[in-house]
């Protein structure tokens, strides 16, 4: 293999620069002393992050969309297990066609999704309600945790399997002392990308939240198209150190280049 | 095999797919038929929607300069997002292709890990970029380059810059998916054979990573076409997209069964470019994954 030239070494440069460059702003901005945007060009000042604090709609929004996130990623992944268990394992009719189904929620628009939770939630009067966000939200995640865990159920080596039944162990307790921990890695990632695709969603829950329900994405976005401040920069940059915290996690669990190919389809 | 047998007396695939399969039903199709159904149905100022059945919303739509302008405008960013992410992406992922490790996976999780950050907190960054008083402004007046601030927020440019860096992720990745099948040892033959770098990576490289290339675009395509909130922020009130509009529809007109119209109407385009890309790329590359 070759190396790279110097003008590919320049290229990767600036294409870095490019990739990072706003989000150092972000967090750069975090840090001014003045009340307005700026670079903090004298002195660090933790001041916009006290801000934060002083802000009670911000902190009850991060925590709606923590308990949204918890909550929506463990039903999916409680429904992804039993659901990739029966694609990977079995052959039966309309196999193939589920797969597809269940994989279906990537292929349609968030502002689609969310246009048509709102008509389906106003109908039978969930709209705003904590479960109603929930559960749409798991229909938004669970294509990526069950891609996952269906990696890790196919890819899993059965021999421990068949040793722990022909051993005489029934199939629950083949399940929760073999099948269970092999597959843990995939369940971990997937749990982990279904929890930060919660996180982060803004599109299709800006349709269904309602002023008592808003996550924070929602919330930061209502701040900015009315004005953009350092304050939401600080909270930004909290969010990408949270972010970074879970990505390294993610990438020691998985590897991030196999968790997010095909990711957004 | 045996085992399954016996097991599938006890749990049969239907029943461990029972749950998620009734969520989808309940949760995914019937809210899709439901906001179909809607956009057949009428919008009155005073009365709101009216139960019926007709094409008024889509001829609505099909009919109206302003939606005309929102939707080629939408075609516009998205062709525009996609050649840009695939002229910077395709290279990009091949310089790291080439790198070694540490280098290899540290810009991997550069390049990757915004993926993972909220597309508010990647836009407000270019927001504070590129704004009239942003940073790059600010340093090019103080550097004395220019004269005055270069105009880019709520113009359709600044917009598209954003949605690059939004989006560009996922051309890095599927193009670099593609170059790991690549054979070294085909590249080597090329160069000892005596082809230049530019030949080499002209009639061996890109014709082999080209469903990565394609692969990459069609994500892209669709993502841009139904992207909001960098449109949203970055666009203002003036650079409308469809996604945009359909919420103006449906938060501050109120009018749902247009919005409905709006997001069917986007939905089947998506569904459509998937489907042709998929169909396209198969045929061409059959022989490619056998």
């Amino acid at each position: 293999m070759t190396k790279n030239g110097p003008i590919a070494l320049a290229f990767h440069t600036l294409f870095i620069i490019f990739i990072l460059a706003p989000l150092v702003v972000v967090c750069l901005v975090a840090f001014t002393s003045k009340g307005y945007l700026s670079l903090p060009t004298d002195g660090f000042s933790l001041r916009w992050f006290r801000a934060i604090l002083d802000n009670p709609d911000f902190i009850d929004a991060f925590w709606l969309s923590i308990y949204i996130g918890l909550a929506s990623a463990t039903i999916a992944l409680g429904l992804s297990v039993p659901a990739s268990l029966a694609v990977a394992r079995y052959r039966f009719p309309g196999r193939g066609g589920l797969t597809a189904f269940f994989l279906s929620p990537l292929m349609v628009p968030h502002i689609v999704l969310g246009v048509s939770f709102l008509r389906f939630l106003t109908a039978i009067g969930w709209n705003g309600t904590f479960i109603g966000l929930v559960l749409c939200h798991v229909i938004i995640i669970m294509p990526y945790s069950l891609r996952l865990v269906l990696a890790s159920v196919t890819g899993m080596d059965r021999s421990a399997e068949t040793a722990a039944i022909s051993l005489g162990a029934s199939s629950w307790v083949t399940f929760r002392r073999i099948t269970l921990p092999l597959i843990l890695p995939g369940i971990a990632g997937g749990w982990v990308l279904a929890f930060i695709t919660s996180f982060d969603e803004l599109t299709m829950t800006i349709f269904v939240a309602s002023p008592s329900t808003t996550t924070l994405p929602v919330r930061m976005f209502q701040h900015i198209t009315e004005t953009i401040d350092p304050l939401i920069s600080s909270l930004s940059a909290v969010i990408i150190f949270i972010t970074v915290i879970f990505m390294l996690l993610l990438d020691r669990l998985y590897g991030l280049d196999k968790i997010l190919v095909g990711q957004g389809r | 095999m045996a085992e399954d047998t016996a097991r599938s007396r006890i749990l049969p695939p239907y029943l461990l797919s029972a749950p998620a399969l009734l969520l989808y039903l309940g949760l995914f199709m019937a809210p899709l038929v439901m906001t179909l159904m809607l956009s057949f149905n009428s919008f009155d100022f005073y009365k709101g929607i009216l139960p019926g059945f007709g094409f008024g919303n889509y001829l609505e739509v099909v009919t109206d300069e302003y939606f005309h302008e929102v939707f080629l405008r939408t075609f516009g960013i998205s062709l525009a997002v996609t050649l840009l992410c695939a002229l910077l992406g395709t290279p990009e992922a091949y310089i790291l292709h080439r790198m070694r490790n540490p280098w290899k996976s540290l810009f991997m999780l550069a390049i990757l890990g915004p993926l993972l950050i909220s597309v508010v907190v990647r836009t407000l960054g270019w927001a504070l970029l590129i704004g009239d008083s942003g940073v790059l402004n600010e340093a090019l007046l103080g550097a004395g380059l220019i004269d005055e601030p270069i105009h880019l927020i709520f113009t359709t440019t600044g917009v598209i810059i954003a949605l690059v860096h939004v989006l560009i992720p996922f051309m890095v990745l599927s193009v670099w998916a593609s170059l790991q099948k690549l054979d070294p040892a085909v590249e080597q033959a090329g160069l000892s054979l005596g082809a230049s770098q530019f030949t080499v990576l002209r009639r061996i490289v890109v014709p082999q990573v080209m469903p990565g290339i394609l692969s990459g675009c069609l994500i892209v395509f669709a993502l841009t076409a139904s992207a909001f909130a960098t449109p949203a922020i970055l666009g203002g009130r003036r650079i409308k997209v469809v996604a945009t509009t359909a919420y103006d529809e449906y938060l501050n007109t109120l009018n749902w069964p247009l919005g409905a119209a709006i997001a069917v109407l986007l939905l089947i385009a998506n569904v459509i470019i998937i489907a042709t890309y998929n169909k396209v790329i198969e045929k061409k590359y059959a022989q490619a994954f056998q």
